[in-house]
């Protein structure tokens, strides 16, 4: 499993990388998590607000720090 | 906006077209370019909803403000925002601007009258 996270570094975007490597950790699967912070790599995916986070290339959410209930449901 | 530069908490605004084939279709799309061009909002892909490409369905769920333009009343554009779930946006249509099918050239007086409408429905 592959999963982006993107967004240039603010708050949010640093929440929501937590927020996906806590949720990684604890449904104890095997992912490759990797953070994405150029605009133009960003906006190849259709995103245009961060954070975004993307899922074996399915985009999740955008906009917004996901919680982790939400990331554990994506993980399943 | 936080410090870094980023666009966490800038929500965009897009604007949709039904690009569609017909005159009237060519003056929504050069209407939607224009707003686009000119900062009001971002045109951003009608396709894409109709694909449910996913990065296009989810920045538009997290858009402050959609304005969809259709240029006559099948209403694509409208009805392909509402297959998706969408709802709340606003809705322009050039048939109750005056403008009527095989009746309308892209001039640019024409663009610029959906143009003006456009603006106004994002500055409500």
């Amino acid at each position: 499993m592959k999963i982006l996270v993107m967004g240039p570094g603010c708050p949010k975007c640093e929440q929501a990388e937590k927020t996906v490597r806590d949720a990684v950790a604890e449904a104890g699967i095997a992912a490759d998590i990797e953070k994405v912070k150029d605009f133009q790599e960003i906006a190849k995916y259709g995103v245009f607000s961060t954070p975004a986070v993307v899922i074996d290339g399915e985009v999740k959410v955008v906009g917004k720090a996901p919680s982790k209930k939400d990331v554990l449901g994506w993980l399943k | 906006m936080s410090d870094c530069g980023c666009s966490c908490q800038a929500a965009p605004k897009f604007v949709f077209s039904c690009s569609g084939a017909a005159d009237v279709g060519e003056v929504a799309d050069q209407a939607a370019r224009s707003v686009s061009r000119e900062g009001t909002a971002k045109m951003f892909c009608l396709a894409g909803i109709g694909g449910r490409v996913s990065g296009i369905v989810k920045s538009t769920e997290a858009a402050q403000k959609v304005v969809a333009i259709d240029g006559c009343p099948l209403n694509c554009a409208r009805r392909t925002l509402e297959e998706a779930g969408f709802t709340g946006f606003e809705h322009i249509q050039l048939d109750g601007l005056g403008f009527k099918k095989g009746e309308t050239p892209a001039t640019p007086e024409n663009i610029q009258t959906v143009v003006r409408s456009v603006s106004e429905a994002f500055s409500k």
